[in-house]
C-alpha cells in the first residue's frame, strides 16, 4: 500500500504532486565516478523538462508521514458489515446507516460538516483554516458553512483559545484548531487557568463547556523537536479538562462530536500519522462516541497492553508478535480513548484479571502519562500484580529528527516489554 | 452612536510624524501640573505625561500610512543619489554573489526535498534582499532568527558544507542531526539556532541585546521574524519590553505577505507591522525589502541607533514570498501562480541589484554566467560530499538534554544498548557513525 500515491492523487491535495517532477536519479553510492555522474544528472535534470519517470531513492515525506502497519490492521474497520458491527455504534442508533470511505482527516471534516449543521452557533477558526487546513481538515466548510463560520485567525495560539473561551463563555460552541500540538504552549495559560476553571472559580455560574481545541500531535517520521510532539500530558495534570486522543476514523468522528457537545472544554489530539493511513467504513450519520470510556480491542487473560492513537497500532503488531513467540499467550490491548478523566475502572479491572500491564506512548517516559496509570494500577491492583509494570514510552530527550526511529516506542520495544513482563 | 462623532483628522496632520522622536518625558508628570502653555492644559496622569486635555471628543480611525523607504527602483536606478550607499565594488559584489549562491541553493536543496534526499526545505525565493541587513551589522553582533534567513548566515561565512550538513543531519551537522532541516546556528557566527515555534526569539533578542548593553559591549541584536509572526503574544511582549529596558536591538520584520496560506490583509487590520513600533515607543522605518540599499542603509542606521543610544528599532522589510511556504505546502491552493510570476518577473531584488551593479559596470553576462555555473558546481559537490556522510553517532540522541547525562538517561541509555544488541535486525545502524556500538 503506497500512501504517498493516494496523497498526492487527492484532488486539491495541498501536497500536490505537481512539483514532484519525474527525475532521473543516479546511485551516488556507487562511488566511482559518482561525484561526475551526479553532477551530470543535476544539470540534466534541471535543464530539462520531461523525464521519463523512475524512482527515486525516496518521494518527498508527507507532512502526515506514512504508517504501514493501519492499512492491514484487524482493529480497522474495513467493510460497511465491521463497521455496523461496532456495539457501541449500534448502542449510538447507527447500525441501520449508510458507510463511506474515509480517512481520518475526512472523517474528522464530516464531524465538523455535522457540528456546524447542527449547532448554528458553532464556529471553526484557527491559522490556516479557511483554504482547509494544513491538514486538509477543514477542507470546504468556510464554502459550505460560508466565511463568518469558518476563518483564518491571526497567528496567535494565545489568541486563538483565549477566543474559542470568549466564545464558549456565552454558550456558543468553538472548535479552534491548533495548526501543530507542538505549537499549543502559547495558549497554556488560557486551557490551564482560564478553560479549565472557568467553571469551578465561578462557583459553577459560568462554564466554556463549548469549546474544543483540536490538534494533531504525535510522531510522522521526519518532524523533528516541534512537529512530533505529544504533549497530552502536560494537560493531564489539569482537572477541568478533557483530552481525548482517536485512533481512526470511526473513532474519531464519534469522538470529536463528543468532544464539541460535551458540557466542558476537550482538547482533541489528533495522531497526525493517521490523517491519510487509516481508512475506514465511516457511518455518514451525525452519532457520538463516549468520551471517558476506553475500548478493549482485543480480549486476553495474561497481560494488559495500554495504549491509544497512533500506538494502538504499533502494539497489535507487537501483541501479534508475542503471541507468536510464546503460544498460548493471551494479551489484552485496550485503547485508551480519553486521557483525561480516564477510564480506571476498566482497566484496573482488566488488570485483575490478567495481573500484568505494559503501557506505551510516545511521550517521554518521566511524567508521561504512564505513569499515571501505573501508580493507579500500583495502588488498586498491588495483589494482583505478577510482574512489574512496564512502559515504554519515548526517552526523557526532546524528539530528536534523525533518531526517531531509536526514540519511539516502536514494535520490538513493545514486544520486548510484553516478553519481559509475562517471562519475569 | 459613537461612530457617528467620530473624527477622522489625522490624515493631513504634520504633527505626527512618525519618525519624529519623543522628548524625554522622566519624571515630568508632576512639572505638568503647572506648566500650561499654549496648546491648553497638559495631562498629568502618570500614564501619559505628553497628552494635552482636548474638548473635542476624537477617536482616531486611522492616520497617515507609513511611508516606504527606498533607495532605488525597481530597474536599480538610484532615486536620490544622496541616498547611494557610498560602499566599493568588492563589497557590493559579495552580496550580489550572496544573494546569487542563496538562490541556486534553495533551487537545489527543493528539488533534493522532492526527490525524497532531504526531509524538509524552505527557501528565500523573493527575499534575497535581507542580505543588505546582514551586510550592515558587525560580526559580533548577536543573529536571531526565525528560519527564512540563511542568506544572513550566508553572509557571516557559514559554509556550503556546513548547510548541508544540516538539511542532511550528517554527523558534521552543527545541530547533530536533531532538527528538520534549514534550522540552522553557529555560535562561531553569532547566530542562535533556529527553533520552530514562531516568535519566541523576539522577546530573547531583547534580553540578549539588554545583557550587550550590561557588558559594555558597543554591539546589538538582530532579530528576524515574519508579519504572521508579529501577530504571537511574543512580539508585543519583546517590543515594550525593549523599549522599556532601552535594549539595542533591531526588530527586523520580513514582511513577505503570506503566514503559509493566510494573506497579510488576513493577519492584521492596522498599517503593517511598522505602525505598532510607534506605539510601543520603538523607532520605526518601513523599507522596500525588495530593495537591497534601503535594506542596507536602514539596517546602518538601525545599528546607530541600537549601539550608540540603546534604542530599540523596528524595520519593517516589505517583500513578497515567491516560494511556497516550505516543501510542505503547494501555495496554489490559494494564490495564483500568475501573481507569483508576476512579482517574479516585475519585481526581483537580485535582478534589482544585477542593474545597479551593471550600471556601475562592476557585473557583466558572462561574470554572471561563470559565477552561477561556479557556484552551481561548488553547491552540488558540496550537496554530495554532505549525502555520502553517515548519521550522528547514536549516543547524540541522549547528550546535550543538560550538560551532564541524568542517571534517568544513562539509565535509557544503557536500555537502549540491550535492545540493539537483542534485536539488531530491527535498527537500520549502518548509516549511523559507529553503528550503535559507542552507546
Amino acid at each position: 500500500m503506497n500512501f504517498g500515491r493516494s496523497l498526492l492523487s487527492h484532488r486539491n491535495s495541498f501536497f500536490s504532486s505537481k512539483l514532484l517532477k519525474p527525475v532521473i536519479y543516479c546511485n551516488i553510492r556507487n562511488k566511482n565516478k559518482a561525484s561526475n555522474f551526479f553532477l551530470i544528472k543535476w544539470n540534466e535534470y534541471f535543464h530539462a523538462s520531461t523525464y521519463n519517470r523512475q524512482e527515486a531513492t525516496g518521494t518527498p515525506p508527507p507532512p502526515e508521514g506514512f504508517m504501514p502497519g493501519v492499512a492491514n490492521s484487524k482493529l480497522i474497520k474495513h467493510t460497511h458489515e465491521e463497521a455496523i458491527k461496532d456495539p457501541e455504534l449500534a448502542k449510538a442508533g447507527v447500525s441501520l446507516g449508510e458507510t463511506k470511505k474515509m480517512n481520518l482527516f475526512q472523517s474528522i471534516n464530516d464531524a465538523m460538516s455535522i457540528a456546524l449543521a447542527t449547532d448554528e452557533t458553532a464556529i471553526i477558526f484557527g491559522e490556516d483554516v479557511a483554504f482547509g487546513g494544513v491538514f486538509r481538515c477543514t477542507l470546504g466548510l468556510a464554502e459550505m458553512f460560508g466565511r463568518d463560520r469558518v476563518f483564518n485567525t491571526p497567528l496567535t495560539e494565545q489568541g486563538i483559545v483565549g477566543f474559542g473561551i470568549g466564545i464558549a463563555s456565552v454558550g456558543h460552541t468553538a472548535i479552534a484548531e491548533i495548526q501543530f500540538a507542538d505549537y499549543i504552549f502559547p495558549a497554556f495559560d488560557q486551557l490551564v487557568n482560564e478553560a479549565a476553571k472557568y467553571r469551578y472559580r465561578s462557583g459553577g455560574q459560568f462554564n466554556v463547556g463549548g469549546l474544543t481545541v483540536r490538534a494533531p500531535c504525535s510522531a510522522v517520521g521526519h518532524g523533528g523537536h516541534y512537529h512530533s510532539q505529544s504533549p497530552e500530558a502536560f494537560f493531564a495534570h489539569c482537572p477541568g479538562l478533557k483530552i481525548v486522543i482517536p485512533r481512526s476514523p470511526i473513532q474519531a468522528k464519534g469522538l470529536l462530536l463528543a468532544s464539541i457537545r460535551d458540557a466542558n472544554p476537550v482538547i482533541f489530539f489528533e495522531p497526525k500519522i493517521l490523517y491519510r493511513a487509516a481508512v475506514e467504513r465511516v457511518p455518514i450519520v451525525d452519532y457520538e462516541l463516549p468520551i471517558g470510556k476506553a475500548e478493549i480491542l482485543k480480549p486476553g487473560k495474561d497481560v494488559t497492553v495500554v495504549g491509544y492513537g497512533s500506538q494502538i497500532y504499533i502494539l497489535e503488531n507487537a501483541i501479534q508478535m508475542a503471541e507468536k513467540k510464546i503460544p498460548g499467550l493471551s494479551c489484552e490491548l485496550i485503547d485508551l480513548r480519553t486521557i483525561l478523566p480516564w477510564d480506571e475502572d476498566l482497566v484496573v479491572e482488566s488488570v485483575n484479571k490478567t495481573g500484568r500491564l505494559v503501557v506505551a506512548h510516545e511521550a517521554p517516559k518521566t511524567s508521561g502519562f504512564g505513569a499515571e496509570i501505573a501508580a493507579t494500577v500500583m495502588e488498586k491492583c498491588f495483589l494482583r500484580l505478577e510482574s512489574p509494570i512496564q512502559r515504554v514510552c519515548g526517552w526523557d530527550t526532546p524528539f530528536p529528527l534523525v533518531f526517531e526511529p531509536f526514540y519511539t516506542p516502536d514494535m520490538i520495544r513493545c514486544y520486548d516489554a510484553i516478553i519481559n513482563s509475562v517471562e519475569y | 452612536m459613537l461612530a457617528r462623532t467620530v473624527f477622522v483628522g489625522f490624515r493631513t496632520a504634520n504633527s505626527f510624524q512618525w519618525t519624529k522622536r519623543l522628548l524625554n518625558v522622566t519624571s515630568q508628570a508632576f512639572q505638568s501640573f503647572s506648566k500650561d502653555d499654549a496648546k491648553g492644559e497638559k495631562v498629568h496622569f502618570p500614564g501619559a505625561t505628553q497628552s494635552y486635555f482636548t474638548d473635542k471628543m476624537q477617536f482616531i480611525q486611522s492616520i497617515d500610512p507609513i511611508s516606504t523607504y527606498r533607495v532605488m527602483d525597481k530597474e536599480g536606478k538610484i532615486l536620490d543619489p544622496a541616498q547611494e550607499p557610498r560602499v566599493s565594488e568588492d563589497f557590493a559584489i559579495k552580496i550580489y554573489k550572496d544573494m546569487i549562491t542563496l538562490n541556486i541553493m534553495d533551487l537545489i536543496l527543493y528539488e533534493a526535498q522532492r526527490q525524497g534526499r532531504i526531509s524538509f526545505y524552505m527557501t528565500n525565493y523573493g527575499e534575497e534582499a535581507y542580505i543588505g541587513s546582514a551586510a550592515a551589522l558587525d560580526n559580533d553582533d548577536v543573529i536571531f532568527g526565525q528560519y527564512r534567513e540563511a542568506g544572513v548566515l550566508l553572509y557571516r561565512g557559514f559554509g556550503l558544507d556546513e548547510f548541508m550538513n544540516q538539511c542532511y543531519s550528517n554527523e558534521q551537522d552543527n545541530g547533530k542531526g536533531r532538527q528538520m532541516p534549514v534550522h540552522y546556528g553557529s555560535k562561531e557566527l553569532n547566530f542562535q539556532t533556529i527553533s520552530s515555534p514562531l516568535a519566541t526569539q523576539i522577546p530573547q533578542a531583547a534580553g540578549a541585546a539588554y545583557a550587550l548593553k550590561m557588558s559594555g559591549k558597543k554591539n546589538c541584536v538582530m532579530c528576524y521574524f515574519g508579519e504572521g509572526a508579529a501577530s504571537e503574544g511574543d512580539f508585543h511582549a519583546a517590543l515594550n519590553i525593549a523599549a522599556t529596558m532601552k535594549c539595542p536591538v533591531i526588530f527586523f520584520c520580513r514582511n513577505n505577505g503570506f503566514a503559509i496560506s493566510t494573506p497579510a490583509l488576513e493577519q492584521y487590520k492596522g498599517d503593517g507591522i511598522a505602525s505598532r513600533g510607534i506605539g510601543y515607543g520603538v523607532d520605526t522605518i518601513r523599507v522596500d525589502g525588495n530593495d537591497v540599499w534601503a535594506v542596507f542603509n536602514a539596517t546602518r542606521t538601525a545599528r546607530q541607533l541600537a549601539t550608540d543610544e540603546n534604542r530599540p528599532v523596528l524595520i519593517e522589510a516589505m517583500t513578497y514570498r515567491i516560494g511556497h511556504h516550505s516543501t510542505s505546502d503547494d501555495s496554489s491552493a490559494y494564490r495564483s501562480k500568475t501573481e507569483v510570476e508576476n512579482w517574479k518577473r516585475l519585481d526581483n531584488p537580485i535582478i534589482r541589484l544585477r542593474k545597479w551593479l551593471e550600471n556601475k559596470n562592476w557585473w557583466n553576462e558572462e561574470k554572471e554566467n561563470d559565477f552561477r555555473s561556479e557556484t552551481r558546481k561548488e553547491i552540488l559537490k558540496s550537496f554530495s560530499r554532505a549525502e555520502k556522510l553517515r548519521k550522528p553517532s547514536l549516543t547524540e540522541l541522549f547528550n546535550d538534554v543538560y550538560d551532564q547525562p541524568t542517571s534517568n538517561l544513562i539509565e535509557q541509555k544503557k536500555e537502549l544498548k540491550r535492545l540493539i544488541e537483542k534485536y539488531p535486525e530491527n535498527y537500520k545502524l549502518i548509516k549511523f557513525k559507529n553503528e550503535g556500538n559507542d552507546l
